[in-house]
């Protein structure tokens, strides 16, 4: 209970005037960064940091944080309206979110999506508040094995989830391996891939991947239906939050396994990008409604934003009790700690309560701001769609085109986005899917380096997979994860005869009228 | 060439001559648009955070007319940000260094070098530290090194920071100190490799004190010695009963290696001498700041500050250093 007291001490150094102001003006500020594709979260708060020095570490932290909260909520706002992920960990929520919108349905998407981020934050700071200490020490059982084991169960719980022939599925994420092996191999400290081109030494960022790939791929299609947004011009109701909401309860397990998810990936520290996906194949594997995901589902959009919101609060957990970061922005904030002069560690429990309990409170009231900032701004955002396409298509293009400049201040990203929406244009019109090359994309680096150095600890035996308790249990769980659907499959057939092959035939021929 | 020396002299001349009419005004030169201080080096490293707590100490004290823009360039280990500055003559362009300064070069084969630059001032050396987890019997350098002798190669785990960089060159000068193989594990930041010796799920590491420092204060870690000539000048108890001063040289130990690493400004080349004046300046002024002195005690950094001829010295024969211990390592681009 004692934590408890703490963190009413913690509201009432959150609760100053003052503070409620920077807190203000950190939501406001997350959300056009999270709006903005490519200035990003870490971006955002690095560019900050030294106009906090002067405030006291308190305020500063709460407004860092807040542009972080804020960047997580407005992720969603252009995957849903544009189907350009304004983050990295927003991609998943365009799968479903975007079809909502081009149903008009954009209101509804963006009220489900706020609030299952506000739900999973809530729910990760709950964790933190009471389970910091304990959750803290299980972070330090991962070593390079454990890595792995999250990324290969991100992968298999992913894998089998498109509608696509299994067979394309595996060359878009190839192509995502491959572009993401590009630039320095932090193993052997050689470059690959560069051939020679400076431009290339960075790799291929992730970010302007996804803004040519979804953004002026998807421009580029539209474009070739005729000049128009199709219908779009639902009715906008502020009411639409609250009908919203009268839905959302149905889909209660999905939430919680969205924050379970979340909290685990933030914490271990695999970020809120890997639990987005995660969190929306199991949503997928596991739903009742399967057949729904992809062309507009609610719980599509739930799924991936309670994930990524519980990851990315938890993130700030390994942070702060042991200096590790769960994600690039709070790896900033770590380095503003260190600037400010506080250490971040187990100590800093003890010897900063005022600083770590404020900051603890400031998350509760962070997340409340933010969320009544954002939804009473859905109806405004949905009104954007009533633009006629001639007019926003350009406005999107300049968007996307600063957004890729400001990645690493370089033309050359201008140039690759524009190469990637080609390529984003042909996938989709060759009904290849752009998930499994994005998920490569963000995870391949990650988890190739985690298994090297697996190999290395291992001196090249594969039985470091299952050599404790716990990367044998998340090894084991992906590997069934993998052949689910073989199983579930194979279930199926003693019960219905022909039906598990029913699915296959749809690749070549047409399906036969029925 | 004959232009450029025409010039240079002109410039030494002006520069000689304002300081003729204006002996007590200082810098004749000042940037007449904002400076771009690029960090090659991803955001919360070690250069990172000094280039942010100088440019909001700039900001803060008003040390500069013109704002200090950060700007992270870290592709293909900090190529990308040296190739930037060697590419351009634009005096509002500064870049803070590590060890790739030399290391990137060297190990990838990416044509640039320090001498492609104009050396402004060494800000600090930043110390390495033997750690290991406080669990484990290792309570002395000695112990450590013994149980090192005594094992087979490659049996003890290392985990450092990138490849072919500094932690893995103290590691091979280790390894040929002790004669012995290190599994070496390199890992993307400084505070992950920390936290993986605080999991136990390798031996020891070399981390930067500031990286560490955490987990010594909570009792998980342990520091040996530290790879420096004198002990780290910093009285203030960290722990209970130790401070880094109480930490001794791994000399002394018996384990006969040393290394720092540089955190040191350069410009383009071709700077004029009141432009890099300025900026000598301009860090002078840093320096003075107590803000300044309180960063620099709690990353326990050694404040060795040189500007002109002398670290231009030094930075020649870090670079000497680096290419005999990379070679004999085997590290160097083929």
């Amino acid at each position: 209970m004692e934590d408890v007291a703490n963190l009413m001490q913690g509201f009432a150094v959150a609760l100053t005037w003052q503070n409620l102001l920077f807190m203000l003006v950190g939501i406001l500020l997350g959300v056009l960064i999270g709006v903005l594709p490519g200035l990003g979260g870490a971006n955002g708060v690095a560019i900050l940091l030294p106009l906090t020095f002067t405030m006291s570490p308190t305020s500063a932290i709460i407004m860092l944080s807040c542009i972080y909260w804020g960047a997580l909520f407005g992720g969603a706002i252009t995957s849903i309206l544009f189907n350009i992920p304004g983050e990295p960990w927003s991609v998943a929520t365009t799968f479903d979110g975007y079809p909502m919108a081009q149903q008009g349905r954009a209101g509804e998407a963006m009220t489900a999506a706020f609030t299952s981020s506000f739900i999973g934050a809530f729910f990760a700071v709950v964790v933190i508040t009471f389970l910091a200490p304990l959750v803290a020490r299980f972070a330090l059982k991962f070593g390079p094995p454990e890595y792995f084991a999250v990324q290969f169960l991100t992968f298999c719980s992913f894998i089998g989830m498109s509608r696509e022939p299994p067979v394309k599925t595996i060359a878009a994420m190839m192509i995502g391996f491959a572009l993401a092996a590009v630039g320095l191999d932090t193993v052997t400290g050689q470059l690959r891939m560069t051939f020679g081109h400076t431009e290339l030494l960075q790799g291929f960022d992730f970010l302007i991947a996804v803004i040519g790939l979804f953004g002026i791929g998807e421009i580029l299609l539209t474009m070739e239906e005729g000049l128009a947004f199709k219908g779009v011009k639902g009715k906008i109701d502020p009411r639409i939050v609250l009908q919203t909401w009268a839905k959302l309860p149905k889909y209660w397990l999905t939430s919680l396994r969205g924050c379970l998810i979340g909290c685990w990936m933030g914490i271990t520290p695999g970020g809120a990008t890997p639990a987005s996906f995660m969190s929306y194949g199991m949503a997928r594997r596991f739903s009742k409604e399967k057949e729904k995901f992809g062309s507009g589902h609610v719980e599509g959009v739930v799924a991936p934003e309670t994930a990524a919101h519980a990851a990315g609060t938890s993130a700030l957990l390994p942070m702060l009790t042991l200096g590790i970061p769960g994600s690039p922005t709070a790896a900033v904030l770590l380095g503003g700690l260190l600037i400010w002069g506080l250490q971040p560690g187990p100590l800093l429990f003890v010897e900063k309560k005022e600083f770590v309990w404020g900051l603890i409170a400031s998350m509760y009231l962070g997340n409340i701001v933010g969320l009544i900032i954002v939804l009473t701004t859905v109806p405004w955002w949905a009104a954007i769609l009533r633009i006629p396409f001639s007019i926003i298509a350009p406005v999107i293009v300049v968007i996307c085109a600063i957004g890729a400049y400001t990645v690493h201040n370089s033309f050359f990203d201008v140039a690759m986005m524009l190469v990637f929406g080609v390529v984003g244009y042909v996938f989709k019109k060759l009904k290849y899917p752009l998930a499994p090359l994005v998920l490569a994309l963000v995870l391949g680096d990650m988890a190739e380096t985690a298994f090297r150095q697996s190999m290395l600890l291992s001196k090249g035996s594969i039985e470091i997979f299952w050599s404790n308790g716990l990367v044998g249990t998340i090894m084991t769980l992906a590997v069934v994860l993998l052949y689910w659907p073989l199983m579930s499959k194979v279930v199926e057939g003693w019960r219905g005869g022909m039906q598990p092959f029913r699915r296959n035939k749809g690749a070549g021929a047409p399906p036969p009228a029925q | 060439m004959i232009r450029s020396i025409a010039r240079r002299t002109l410039a030494l001349a002006v520069a000689a001559a304002a300081t003729a009419y204006l002996p007590a005004a200082g810098a004749a030169w000042e940037p007449t648009k904002p400076v771009e201080f690029i960090v090659p080096a991803g955001t919360g490293g070690g250069a990172d955070q000094m280039a942010r707590f100088i440019q909001g100490m700039v900001a803060k004290h008003n040390l500069m007319k013109q704002p200090m823009v950060v700007v992270n360039k870290s592709g293909g280990a900090g190529a990308e940000g040296f190739l930037e500055v060697k590419g351009t003559k634009d005096p509002h362009k500064i870049i803070i260094t590590l060890s790739n300064l030399f290391t990137t070069p060297l190990a990838t084969g990416v044509p640039f070098n320090w001498k492609d630059l104009t050396p402004v001032a060494m800000l600090a050396l930043d110390e390495f530290v033997l750690w290991v987890n406080s669990e484990s019997p290792y309570k002395t350098t000695q112990d450590y090194v013994a149980a090192l002798k005594a094992g087979e190669s490659g049996k003890f785990k290392m985990a450092g920071t990138g490849s072919k960089q500094e932690d893995q060159i103290i590691t091979v000068a280790l390894e040929k100190a002790v004669g012995k193989k290190l599994t070496y594990v390199p890992f993307k930041g400084g505070g992950d490799v920390a936290v993986q010796l605080v999991g136990k799920h390798v031996d020891s590491t070399v981390n930067n004190p500031i990286e560490a420092i955490a987990h010594w204060r909570s009792g998980a870690l342990r520091p040996l010695c530290v790879f420096d000539a004198k002990p780290m000048p910093y009285p203030a108890k960290v722990t209970a009963d130790k401070s880094w001063q109480d930490v001794p040289t791994c000399r002394s130990q018996g384990l006969d290696v040393e290394y720092l690493m540089l955190r040191g400004i350069f410009m383009p080349a071709g700077a004029t001498p009141d432009q890099v004046a300025f900026y000598v300046d301009l860090m002078n002024k840093v320096r003075a700041l107590p803000e300044w002195k309180k960063y620099t005690e709690d990353a326990a950094f050694n404040t060795t500050f040189m500007t002109g001829k002398e670290y231009a010295d030094w930075v020649g024969k870090a670079e000497t250093r680096h290419r005999e211990l990379m070679q004999e390592a085997g590290f160097l681009a083929k």
